[in-house]
């Protein structure tokens, strides 16, 4: 493998690892807290992407400058994270607390299914393109090869919002709140926190983290009925690995996959897929709650 | 044990001979096909609640599914083999052989985990599908016309009514052989181990081993249900039957279903394609949406599925 090649793998592999990290990060978030798988997660993105692509349609046929449009993302991820989460949280999780988990994840599959045809019947069944973005950035030669600045952003904001949880999680008192959530709910109520809030926020944190996810990423694709599907089982492979509910393990299952596929796609195409599952099922055999979270104790 | 007389294996006899008969006289050919399809689904269901009353959950079954449909297609393009008296023990049997290998992974999981790894491994499978050019690579491909003890059908007629017939008894005899095992003493286990294991392992009896028998068995099943599918619908493709969504449809049919009964999972997926057939001819965009909804109004009001309520019309104890 020559020098150019191994770059091209690197930049291809960081770009969709940042995008994998986007769209798993909310995932684990709430599965962290909530205990709650949810398959609902790809319809945030679906939501976000369609949203986001609909309103830069708008932005630019009014005629201002196309570099809004990155406005225009950012509250397309607001906008849906927030109405969305918040609805989905009051209206349906919230009498799913306590039952069983397997249970939970078939009733936010249901969501899925319902929030899938709902897109449809909101922005119809054409596809939507949105690549004003694109445009503004336009594209730049690394190792010989044309890339488009746009996507290569995804990596710098994969940095920033793993950043900012970061900080958020170890060093505001909401952080430290959520910490306490997470590793006993029980005491945390008996101390005093709020759970229910907690819950509500971390619902909706996921949830706009999920439409960010489709919304940065709208630009780049055609957004079309299916969107998202695949990025559903694609976010748990990434968050299974990582293990479920760590954000630095949400990091590290992103970057094996994004890279691992990568190579799979300059070396060996007929694996990429394979490549992703594959490590899936090999995390969850020899580390089935996978390679970050902490060990749980067992409870009789 | 329930001192009133088990009326299930009479039951089933009479109720797959009517449908038998009534079925090949009266039932228009549309709504024969879409028996035929529920009926296929059905055995994969039924493999899924056994382990579903061991409160296990399979998000991955349409591995075996399609592994059951891609063996009698195989056979059919390589071996020109469409005897389906070897096609379909040829399905139940490697997919049971698969599901025996796997099993020694899966039967150390629990809950979520279980899912997980399941969703896992179909997902590998449908990943080298999708890729390979030779198997037709998302167009999947069609498969011969099959023959029944050597005599192949002339007409779609012909065919449908045939393979009608021969559901209705492979349904039959699997149905009550599942119900056998459930009323023996590992089948009665299933609950035990749903409830608590450790106590289970106190009565001298290892779960994982009767987990992992469960496993080989609902394995086993689903790949003959997808073997009967691809042999009525002539053709398979690796997202209408490996992807995930068919695992997810799979496991909302046993909820459907509900886990009371071994004629459950046959009437649960009859009421599943009824409802999206007409779903999708009332509101051709929606039908996912009656899907979704049905399926939050039966988690929230009817955990037992739609078996609760017949059981409770006729007066029967809740099993479960």
């Amino acid at each position: 493998m020559d020098f150019a090649t191994a770059i091209t793998i690197l930049i291809d592999g960081l770009v969709f690892s940042s995008y994998l990290f986007l769209v798993s990060v909310g995932l684990t978030i709430i599965f962290g807290v909530m205990k709650i798988l949810n398959v609902a997660h790809g319809s945030f993105y679906a939501w976000g992407a369609y949203t986001s692509a609909y309103l830069i349609g708008i932005w630019s046929n009014s005629g201002l400058p196309d570099a809004g449009t990155f406005l225009m993302i950012a509250v397309a991820a607001l906008l849906v994270g927030v109405v969305l989460g918040l609805f989905l949280e009051r209206c349906l999780i919230q009498f799913m607390y306590g039952r069983d988990e397997v249970i939970i994840v078939l009733a936010t599959f249901a969501t899925f299914l319902i929030l899938e045809d709902l897109i449809l019947v909101v922005f119809g069944v054409d596809p939507y393109f949105a690549y004003q973005p694109m445009m503004v950035l336009g594209s730049t030669q690394i190792g010989g090869i044309m890339r488009d600045v746009y996507s290569l952003t995804l990596i710098g904001l994969a940095a920033v919002v793993g950043l900012i949880l970061w900080v958020g999680l170890t060093k505001t008192k909401w952080g430290r709140l959520l910490t306490a959530v997470i590793h006993d709910r029980e005491i945390s109520v008996a101390m005093g926190i709020d759970v229910t809030k907690v819950f509500i926020l971390t619902f909706v944190l996921g949830a706009v983290l999920g439409a960010l996810g489709g919304a940065y990423v709208a630009p780049t694709v055609s957004v079309a009925p299916g969107f998202g599907i695949d990025v559903i089982v694609l976010s748990f492979a990434v968050v299974v690995i990582g293990g479920m509910g760590s954000i630095p393990g949400a990091i590290i299952g992103a970057l094996i996959v994004g890279i691992a596929r990568a190579i799979a796609v300059h070396k060996l195409p007929e694996v990429e897929l394979f490549v992703v599952y594959g490590v899936m099922v090999a995390v969850l055999v020899f580390r089935p709650e996978g390679l970050f979270a902490p060990a749980k104790a067992r409870k009789i | 044990m329930d001192m009133k007389r088990d009326w299930t294996l009479p039951g089933l006899t009479v109720g797959f001979a009517l449908i038998a008969v009534v079925g090949t006289l009266v039932l228009p050919d549309w709504l024969m096909a879409l028996t035929v399809n529920s009926f296929s689904r059905a055995l994969a269901v039924l493999g899924l609640m056994v382990l579903w009353r061991c409160g296990l959950v399979s998000f991955g079954h349409a591995l075996y599914y399609g592994l059951g449909a891609y063996v009698v297609a195989l056979l059919g393009k390589d071996w020109g083999i469409s005897e389906v008296l070897i096609t379909l023990p040829a399905a139940a049997l490697l997919s049971g052989l698969v599901g025996f290998g796997i099993g020694f992974i899966m039967r150390r999981y629990r809950e979520i985990f279980f899912a997980m790894l399941s969703l896992a491994f179909s997902m590998v499978m449908y990943g080298i599908l999708v890729k390979t050019e030779a198997l037709g690579s998302t167009d999947g491909f069609s498969i011969e016309q099959p023959s029944f003890m050597g005599w192949t059908p002339e007409d779609a007629t012909e065919k449908l009514h045939t393979i009608f017939l021969m559901l209705c008894f492979i349904c039959w005899a699997v149905a009550a052989l599942v119900h056998r095992y459930l009323q023996s003493t590992l089948g009665n286990l299933t609950r035990a181990i749903r409830d608590n294991e450790i106590r289970v392992e106190y009565l001298g009896i290892s779960a994982q081993h009767a987990v992992h028998i469960k496993y080989v068995m609902s394995a086993a099943l689903a790949g003959l249900g997808g073997a009967m599918l691809a042999i009525s619908l002539g053709q398979v493709d690796p997202d209408s039957m490996v992807n995930w969504p068919v695992s997810g449809e799979l496991v909302f049919v046993t909820i459907l279903s509900g886990p009371g009964s071994v004629v459950a999972p046959f009437i649960g997926s009859v009421l599943f394609e009824l409802i999206r057939t007409y779903a999708f001819e009332w509101v051709p965009g929606a039908w996912q949406l009656i899907v979704g909804a049905t399926l939050l109004v039966i988690i929230f009001f009817l955990p037992g599925g739609v078996w609760s309520l017949i059981s409770r019309a006729i007066g029967k104890r809740e099993d479960l």
